[in-house]
């Protein structure tokens, strides 16, 4: 708790408590104002933050470009879809297998692609989640590309109720919050630092007795599962599957919201969500007002600003609240 | 003497059309200093790679501690006590000096699939990774990270990293590479205390460090070992000095 206070003291510690304070009242704000549009957005936030949180590990902490991530999305979401489809509602089915499917495909990509490196290593994850994307396509008795509509929410014994977008919203931004605080674990634990270690010297790593291998297939497979339960949320959210969710570009919008946020830092990638979808809901519309139409293309401006963000805040978003805990830490 | 601790037998690794090993056979006892020495090129970090498991020679043996380990990976290697320093300073340059020792204290502690207690204030890593850079002459130098220590430090860290894990054999590949006389200096007084207590190859250019320290030495030229023996019988050999030491003995 004192660590929490002393916190507050430095500007990331302030921001972030402001920030996960407005996200942890957002739907009495949103309530409030009556705008049913701000909540739905924020829960995107929250659920693609969980991905991103996930992406990180491997991204941010590993070097390891996976550029099939939204592939994840895919796993959860349909496992959601077609256990709906099928009239089984259970959460407590729906949710451990939907994760346990996409840390199973994590595994066997991992399995692969990490025999590979650099440019080998994003074709090969690319090329697995495409090849699931174009099954995802075939399978007419899920509604092949015009996806699926899902009738019911996932049921949790009457412990929650999913319809009710407040609640749904608070049982996403536990887990989001969950995730982070893993994640940020994770980063210093012994199995962090042999990933870290590995992104920095691998050859050095190996030479001192670390099976470098295994630890990035059990670091993929993690980074997999958070991508499958953020999957599985986002069906819950739309109520509505279909391949769109794990096309290539949604890879992208994933690697992008990480880089944006700040690599391997804790809380990088919640800003690098909330920046990109704050981007994307300001820019459509004042885009539009300049031209009619226009706003669809938003990107064309997203992109130069990434770039800025690339030249001179190496360190993302995060880097601009100051120096990191993870490297103070380095003291201890 | 000790019976010996890693032997290879007739080891050969050709690059296209060129041998650079050619029929190896060297031993290491335990305790000894083995030192390896011969001019550029005649493939020495070859050889040294071949021990460590980073590259798998085409045909030939190495035995470690009586068992063949030509099959077993770098890790592997490493975690059943051979472990390697490199020519060229390898160390994590994002890490301090304590957390680059720490890690290799870690990698042999078991495994490292433990997801949530905090590694960086585990005593069990700390305090030992501590004591190796003070043996080393890094202690007050342990907070600092390893991309901003000087090349003479960086080598003394990559010392602690390879004796972290108690290894029973230790390769040594150029450890006073680059380094200053008064850095090599200390290096040597170093390796020197080290002696005894593990087996050593050292492979080195710096002749009087190396006919200081060696209990044995063995000279390798374009691939072959052409002798191998005490300091003073090397000296003493016609064909090293013809071929290798050649120069010194003339004056």
């Amino acid at each position: 708790m004192r660590k929490i206070l002393a916190s507050l003291g430095t500007p990331r510690g302030l921001v972030v408590a402001v920030l996960l304070l407005a996200m942890a009242l957002l739907p009495v704000i949103a309530q409030v104002l009556d705008q049913r549009y701000l909540l739905s957005v924020s829960t995107r936030i929250v659920i693609w933050s969980i991905a991103a949180a996930g992406l990180n590990i491997m991204l941010g902490y590993g070097g390891m470009v996976s550029f099939g991530h939204a592939v994840f999305w895919g796993i959860g979401g349909y496992a959601v879809g077609i256990f709906a489809h099928h009239g089984v509602h259970d959460g407590w089915l729906q949710w451990p297998v939907g994760i346990a499917a996409a840390m199973a495909w994590a595994t066997l990509i991992g399995a692969l692609s990490l025999r590979t490196r650099g440019v080998y290593f994003i074709m090969i994850t690319l090329a697995f989640a495409q090849l699931v994307y174009y099954v995802a396509v075939g399978l007419e008795p899920y509604g092949a590309d015009d996806g699926l509509n899902i009738a019911g929410r996932s049921q949790f014994s009457g412990l929650i109720d999913l319809r009710d977008r407040g609640q749904f919203y608070w049982l996403c931004f536990a887990l989001m919050l969950a995730t982070i605080w893993f994640c940020a674990r994770l980063a210093n634990s012994r199995f962090g630092l042999v990933v870290r270690g590995a992104k920095s010297n691998e050859t050095r790593m190996a030479a001192l007795g670390f099976p470098v291998f295994r630890y990035r297939l059990v670091a993929f497979a993690i980074s997999g599962g958070f991508g499958g339960l953020s999957g599985l949320l986002l069906a819950n959210h739309d109520a509505y599957i279909s391949p769109a969710m794990m096309s290539w570009v949604k890879s992208g919008d994933l690697i992008v919201i990480v880089v944006l946020g700040g690599m391997g830092t804790v809380f990088g990638p919640l800003f690098g969500t909330i920046a990109f979808f704050v981007l994307e809901e300001s820019l459509k519309p004042l885009m539009d007002m300049a031209s009619k139409g226009t706003g669809e293309y938003w990107q064309i401006v997203f992109g130069p600003l990434l770039v800025l963000v690339a030249l001179y805040a190496r360190g993302g978003l995060d880097s601009l609240l100051g120096r990191g805990r993870a490297r103070s830490r380095h003291r201890g | 003497m000790a019976e010996a601790l890693l032997r290879t037998h007739r080891l050969v690794k050709r690059f296209g059309g060129l041998i650079a090993t050619d029929g190896v056979s060297i031993d290491v006892r335990d305790g000894e200093l083995h030192a390896l020495i011969g001019p550029n090129g005649a493939g020495k970090t070859t050889l040294i790679a071949q021990l460590s498991g980073q590259q798998r020679p085409d045909s030939g043996r190495v035995e470690f501690d009586g068992r063949d380990i030509t099959a077993l990976d770098m890790p592997a290697r490493a975690r059943r006590g051979l472990t390697r320093s490199f020519q060229i300073t390898s160390v994590l340059p994002e890490f301090t000096a304590l957390q680059n020792v720490a890690l290799a204290v870690q990698a042999h502690a078991g495994h490292s699939f433990r997801f949530l207690a905090n590694a960086r204030r585990d005593r069990r890593l700390r305090e030992p990774a501590f004591a190796g850079l003070e043996l080393v002459g890094l202690g007050n130098r342990a907070q600092i990270l390893a991309s901003s220590l000087s090349h003479g430090e960086r080598r003394q860290l990559e010392i602690a990293m390879a004796l972290a894990g108690e290894p029973r054999l230790l390769l040594l590949d150029e450890p006073m590479a680059g380094m200053g006389p008064d850095e090599s200096a200390r290096m040597v007084d170093l390796l020197r205390s080290l002696k005894g207590q593990r087996g050593m190859l050292l492979v080195e250019h710096d002749m009087d460090a190396v006919f200081a320290l060696a209990d044995r030495i063995s000279v390798l030229v374009y691939g072959r070992v052409i002798a191998t023996g005490t300091a003073a019988e090397i000296r003493a050999d016609p064909e090293v000095r013809q071929a290798y030491l050649g120069d010194d003995s003339g004056t």
